[in-house]
């Protein structure tokens, strides 16, 4: 007989589950019965659906972590934030220099910042918010867009801030800015956007066309994958 | 009128008090503090009777003030006061109590577009910790 | 000479003309200002509360990332204010060092020397030896100081100047060259960031102090923090289409004053950006770039 598998309770709206040891959150509440409709997205740590705060026994801090990849621990006491409210503002990012003074008119929230490094601290991925808000109120554009990089826009840093900045929209705003104004057009994109205007690829794309199931599968299966494969002679 | 410990030492006093670090009392109305103080002509209460109204326990006539939010913390009164006195930090603490209370005195949405993007970041940044708060 | 540099918000995007300015002026006299790898806003006002530390955070922070040079410079007057007083109460209560230290996980004792560029000419380089390495002395030019309020104030904390009768502006000037105008509102308070809630009384102040410079017979205000800047600068404009005034004075910041007159290159100075153009009074100072603009 198997041995069984050793166990954690975990607490989700004060009631406790029992649940085997080993499972992130979202599992351990579909194992204790819960079927997810909100809060939950792509399973994998990037859309930023499953934003969680909790508390581990009695220790006081509070932490965070998104529900998909985070392994329940014994007495972990948890609530789940799926949506915060808040604020985004309307903007058409062609009509906006890329300036302190875009995002202070559209965020002016964001000089309100007490340094307080909370948002740092509550971040899933562990990104330097505080920092891309100081870039922020001095116009760094590019800084804001670089630090803000890995942002799932859970939306857990918003949550937590004492002069209520909704940081993860002011980085979005800047890397679009960034990628609108600043960053250089990609030479090999536009190069390969001109040959496939100029006609280049039409005959490879008509063999894909008229191709059948069986074919397609063929031809996927021996695809070039590196770049080398491509200077072997393979196909394009 | 008469005066009781129980006005002049109320639980909003001391919260001023404890805000401020500065002790009202000390004052004795030389008025130097409104003569030096170069925003004075906006106000309502001038700034030495803040303090004269503070002693004596009339801490609500204050905090309804106009004054106490056309301070600019420059410094002047407590530059001049013979008694070392800070009225600036009174200002600052009358403000401080009134949005720990949960009030605003300056909308951020109701701010010019135009004052927005030409104000030095400093203007804003201090304009919010006075009149915004945290 | 070596010192790490805070340059605060506003002079990294409004205020290039001082930035720029400065770090010329600076370099023009083997002083390197190394800005520091990363720093936030410093929350530009001193948290007077007794009871909080909440505003001790940031500009703590800061200090701290200088610890081991031991030296902070700094140009704008409201970062200069707030690192100083900041410091002087990290140094001295120990339990608001405790808390604040604690909490940004820093282990900080106050041992930051926050200094301004004006101290560091005045201290470390001398006035004397500086009207020695002006190429462009500013004969003629009468320019009157304007300290505004936290440079000076509180006295025993800043240790500046004397709050009342400063002289490290008027000291400065003339080793430029310049004709110093001595008028009665220079510590005077620019009406600050009262400009945000009731502008028009910041531009009362401001229309004061221009008054009664421009009274005495001032070409030019000269300035050390960007408020003081655009208050003075833009209640010329605005106060222009109420009174129709005909009298114009560009406040220039003494950086751009000592750039002119070490011979810097003219891009530095971002002349351009004022309300008020400094350079037709300036011109003769100028190449003809600058001129050529001016006169357009």
């Amino acid at each position: 007989m198997a041995a069984e598998p050793a166990m954690v309770r975990f607490f989700l709206m004060g009631k406790p589950h029992d649940v085997p040891k080993g499972l992130t959150i979202q599992k351990a509440m579909e194992y204790a019965g819960f079927r997810l409709l909100r809060g939950c997205g792509c399973r994998g740590g990037f859309c930023g659906a499953c934003g969680t705060v909790y508390r581990v026994g009695s220790d006081y801090r509070l932490k965070v972590g998104l529900a998909c990849q985070t392994v329940v621990e014994d007495q972990m006491y948890l609530a789940q934030i799926p949506f915060f409210p808040a604020v985004k503002a309307t903007y058409k990012v062609e009509d906006l220099p890329p300036t302190a003074e875009t995002l202070i008119s559209l965020y002016p929230e964001i000089l309100r910042c007490v340094g307080c490094n909370t948002c740092r601290k509550v971040c899933p991925q562990e990104i330097e918010v505080m920092r891309y808000i100081a870039a922020a109120q001095r116009g760094d554009i590019a800084k804001v867009a670089d630090l803000s990089f890995d942002c799932l826009m859970c939306g857990l840093c918003a949550s937590r801030c004492p002069a209520e900045i909704v940081q993860y929209h002011v980085a979005i705003l800047g890397r679009r800015l960034y990628s609108r104004h600043i960053a250089k057009p990609a030479a090999h994109l536009a190069q390969r956007v001109a040959a496939i205007d100029r006609g280049e690829c039409d005959a490879d794309l008509e063999v894909m066309v008229a191709a059948d199931s069986a074919r397609l599968k063929a031809l996927y299966n021996a695809r070039e994958i590196e770049p080398e494969d491509l200077e072997a002679g393979g196909q394009e | 009128m008469l005066l009781s410990r129980l006005q002049t030492e109320d639980d909003v006093i001391a919260e001023i008090k404890a805000i401020s670090g500065q002790d009202v009392r000390a004052c004795y109305q030389c008025g130097k503090c409104t003569a030096g103080c170069p925003l004075a002509s906006a106000m309502d209460l001038m700034p030495n009777q803040i303090l004269r109204l503070l002693q004596l326990g009339e801490h609500e006539e204050v905090l309804k003030s106009r004054t106490i939010w056309q301070c600019a913390s420059c410094l002047t009164c407590a530059a001049r006061c013979p008694k070392d006195v800070d009225p600036a930090r009174v200002m600052d603490a009358l403000r401080t109590l009134l949005m720990r209370r949960g009030l605003v005195h300056v909308e951020i949405p109701k701010i010019p577009a135009d004052l927005l993007a030409e104000a030095p970041q400093q203007a804003l940044i201090g304009g919010f910790r006075k009149f915004v708060g945290y | 000479m070596r010192l790490p540099y805070f340059p605060g918000c506003t002079l990294h995007s409004k205020a290039q003309n001082f930035d720029a300015s400065a770090r010329a002026a600076a370099q023009a006299l083997d002083i390197v200002m190394e800005e520091l790898p990363e720093w936030t806003c410093c929350g530009a006002t001193f948290s007077m509360s007794a009871d909080s530390v909440m505003g001790l955070v940031a500009p703590t922070r800061i200090l701290a990332s200088a610890k081991d040079a031991g030296k902070l410079l700094t140009l704008c007057s409201f970062c200069y204010n707030t690192l100083k007083r900041t410091n002087r109460v990290i140094a001295t209560d120990a339990e608001k060092r405790r808390k604040v230290t604690t909490f940004i996980e820093e282990d900080y004792q106050g041992n930051v020397q926050t200094v301004h560029l004006l101290e560091v000419l005045r201290d470390d380089i001398g006035f004397e030896a500086l009207a020695a390495r002006v190429t462009r002395r500013l004969d003629s030019l009468k320019v009157a100081p304007y300290y505004g309020c936290l440079l000076l104030r509180p006295a025993d904390e800043m240790g500046f100047d004397d709050p009342e009768r400063p002289t490290i502006l008027e000291n400065f000037l003339a080793s430029l060259g310049c004709a110093v105008v001595d008028f009665p509102h220079r510590t005077e308070c620019c009406g600050s960031f009262v400009a945000v809630s009731t502008p028009d009384v910041a531009q009362a102040c401001s229309a004061r102090i221009l008054d009664a410079a421009a009274k005495q017979g001032a070409e030019m205000l000269v300035v050390s923090c960007p408020l003081c800047q655009y208050n003075l600068d833009h209640a010329q404009r605005r106060v222009q289409a109420g009174r129709g005034r005909t009298s114009q004075l560009p406040v220039v910041y003494f950086s751009q004053l000592l750039a002119i007159a070490l011979g810097c290159e003219e891009a530095c100075l971002h002349l351009g950006a004022h309300v008020v153009d400094p350079r037709p009074r300036l011109s003769k100072w100028l190449g003809q770039e600058s001129q050529a603009t001016a006169l357009v």
